[in-house]
């Protein structure tokens, strides 16, 4: 097996052995989406939500709190872990170079990125009559640049973060907002407009009113797709710039 | 040439000169020493060797390749222990280890290395639960694993207790015997003494002297004490005049001659020559402690930090 596979096989399993982030990645969003699912009703369009059906919200919003525990949490407090504790300046002695083990997280936090959201949409879709994203490949692009905004943000958090502190700190107290601003707490249709636009703007605000959208049949809107491509860009150059392994 | 070869090294942090013109040379097969107080510049020569740190000037060859030129091929025949790395917690030692060999082109068995380094009991506890010892033979079990040709090891022993630390000796004598080249950096007197063929003490980014540790004790010509009572009358002034003896002095029954180098040897040589036998014969030994304070001014070992 070369390095690099190894190196992932071992990652999926340090992944798979924490206590906190399996839970709050893996099983919380579809646990969110069947609990919702047995409120009578919650399969009927309401009007209150430009006329979406509550339970398509839910599932929106579970795929987005995964996202963005994965991002703002999960990836840059490992990240800054593994430099603070020397982990990534030992690799650096060895022929592999540390950024394989940057690779080899990116790659276990998008595959439980993707088995949360397929575990969400399975599950939900059995059990509790949740739709599949009706515009699918609308849905999967979305995906994909929420994906690539959410983790270069923790990136760039393990980037600039000091110590293994800061990066928890920082990457809570993005965390909490993010959410308020995407509209989880309360829908973004109750938001007032002003952080309706601002919610535009932000990764996690774009990326939730994507899944929305395509849940509900309608492409994604260009806006979405732009901020999260411009966060990926924007926040993957000064991680890369800033980024350090000891 | 040797294994490795260090001329002229010199590396700065921002005002503090780290090395300053530092020159050595290893031999093949030896377990070379290199100590001094903390911020002599010991771990940043290291440092330098593995090719982790770029020295501001000098020439370093290991194995003949320059570490920076030729990162590639030294990372695969060079191992390490590095100061202040850990492992992931929840890592098991048989993954870390498995994971390591991955890494190398020809790659011990690391079975082999569980039992030699007395892991074999361990290979499935995750890294956290490890003792300090266990932790410090999973690393050096882990230079290891890419079947090195040279190793450095840095503060090898600190923080561990006595037992566990004669235990590691006896280790890297082991990896001497199986002809790997290693680098010990350390700040205890007595595990150079008892470990190294050559030492190189460092001072303020200098090195002061390098030599076999018995040779260091010897060079630094430290007076030292030889104390007996003769069976017999012994005429003292015989004594006073053999090579290295600096002082001869009657209290009571006893005789306390002063000297430096092997006085003592002389000393006994006359005494057996004029047939007098001694009793409650002492000579106070001194160590490479003792050679280490003449060298550099202060105290080795960990209080000197």
């Amino acid at each position: 097996m070369s390095a690099l596979t190894k190196l992932t096989l071992v990652e999926s399993k340090l992944f798979l052995r924490d206590r906190v982030a399996v839970p709050l990645t893996l099983a919380l969003p579809v646990l969110l989406v069947i609990a919702f699912g047995l409120i009578p009703g919650i399969r009927d369009p309401d009007p209150d939500l430009s006329n979406q059906a509550p339970i398509e919200l839910i599932g929106a919003i579970g795929v987005s709190i995964a996202l963005a525990m994965l991002g703002l949490s999960v990836l840059p407090t490992v990240l800054a872990t593994y430099r603070e504790r020397g982990i990534l300046r030992r690799l650096g002695a060895t022929p592999v170079h540390p950024s394989a083990l940057l690779g080899a997280q990116l790659v276990v936090n998008t595959a439980v990125a993707v088995v949360s959201m397929a575990l969400l949409v399975g599950v939900g879709s059995l059990a509790v009559g949740l739709p599949v994203p009706r515009q699918l490949a609308g849905f999967g692009l979305a995906f994909l640049l929420a994906v690539a905004a959410l983790f270069t943000i923790g990136l760039l958090i393990a980037a600039l973060a000091p110590t293994i502190r800061a990066a928890t700190g920082i990457g809570m107290s993005l965390f909490f907002p993010s959410l308020f601003l995407a509209g989880v707490y309360v829908p973004r249709e109750a938001l007032p407009p002003v952080l309706r636009d601002i919610s535009d703007f932000t990764p996690l605000g774009a990326a939730l009113q994507s899944f929305r959208d395509t849940w509900h049949g309608d492409l994604p809107r260009p806006l979405h797709l732009v901020t999260m491509a411009g966060y990926a860009v924007v926040a993957g150059v000064v991680a890369a710039r800033f980024f350090r392994w000891e | 040439m040797g294994v490795i070869d260090v001329r002229d090294l010199r590396k700065r942090y921002g005002r503090r000169q780290a090395l300053d013109g530092v020159s050595f040379e290893v031999n093949a097969g030896e377990i070379f020493g290199i100590v001094g107080p903390n911020g002599a510049g010991k771990t940043t020569a290291v440092e330098c060797l593995a090719g982790l740190r770029q020295p501001d000037s000098g020439d370093i060859r290991v194995l003949g390749l320059d570490p920076r030129a030729d990162r590639a091929q030294i990372r695969q025949r060079v191992g390490v222990q590095l100061q202040e790395t850990q492992l992931a917690d929840q890592i098991k030692v048989w993954e870390a280890l498995d994971l390591y060999a991955s890494f190398y082109p020809r790659p011990r068995d690391w079975r082999e290395l569980l039992t030699q380094w007395g892991l074999a009991d361990h290979r499935d506890a995750k890294f956290s639960t490890l003792s300090g010892g266990q932790k410090q033979r999973l690393f050096i079990a882990l230079a290891l694993v890419g079947n090195p040709e040279v190793a450095f090891l840095d503060e090898l022993t600190t923080g561990l207790d006595p037992q566990a630390r004669r235990a590691t000796w006896k280790l890297v004598k082991q990896m001497r015997a199986s002809g790997v080249t290693v680098v010990l950096v350390s700040h205890f007197m007595d595990e150079v003494e008892e470990l190294c063929d050559r030492v190189a003490i460092f001072d303020s980014g200098r090195i002061v002297a390098t030599d076999t540790p018995a040779g260091l004790v010897a060079a630094a010509a430290i007076e030292q004490r030889m104390r007996f009572r003769p069976m017999a009358p012994l005429d003292e002034a015989s004594l006073s005049g053999l090579p290295g003896v600096r002082a001869v002095s009657r209290s009571d029954d006893q005789v306390v001659v002063t000297g430096t180098g092997d006085f003592a040897g002389a000393v006994t040589g006359a005494l057996a020559r004029q047939q007098v036998l001694v009793a409650n014969l002492r000579i106070d030994q001194h160590t490479l402690d003792d050679a280490y304070l003449a060298l550099t001014g202060h105290p080795g070992g960990p209080e000197a930090e």
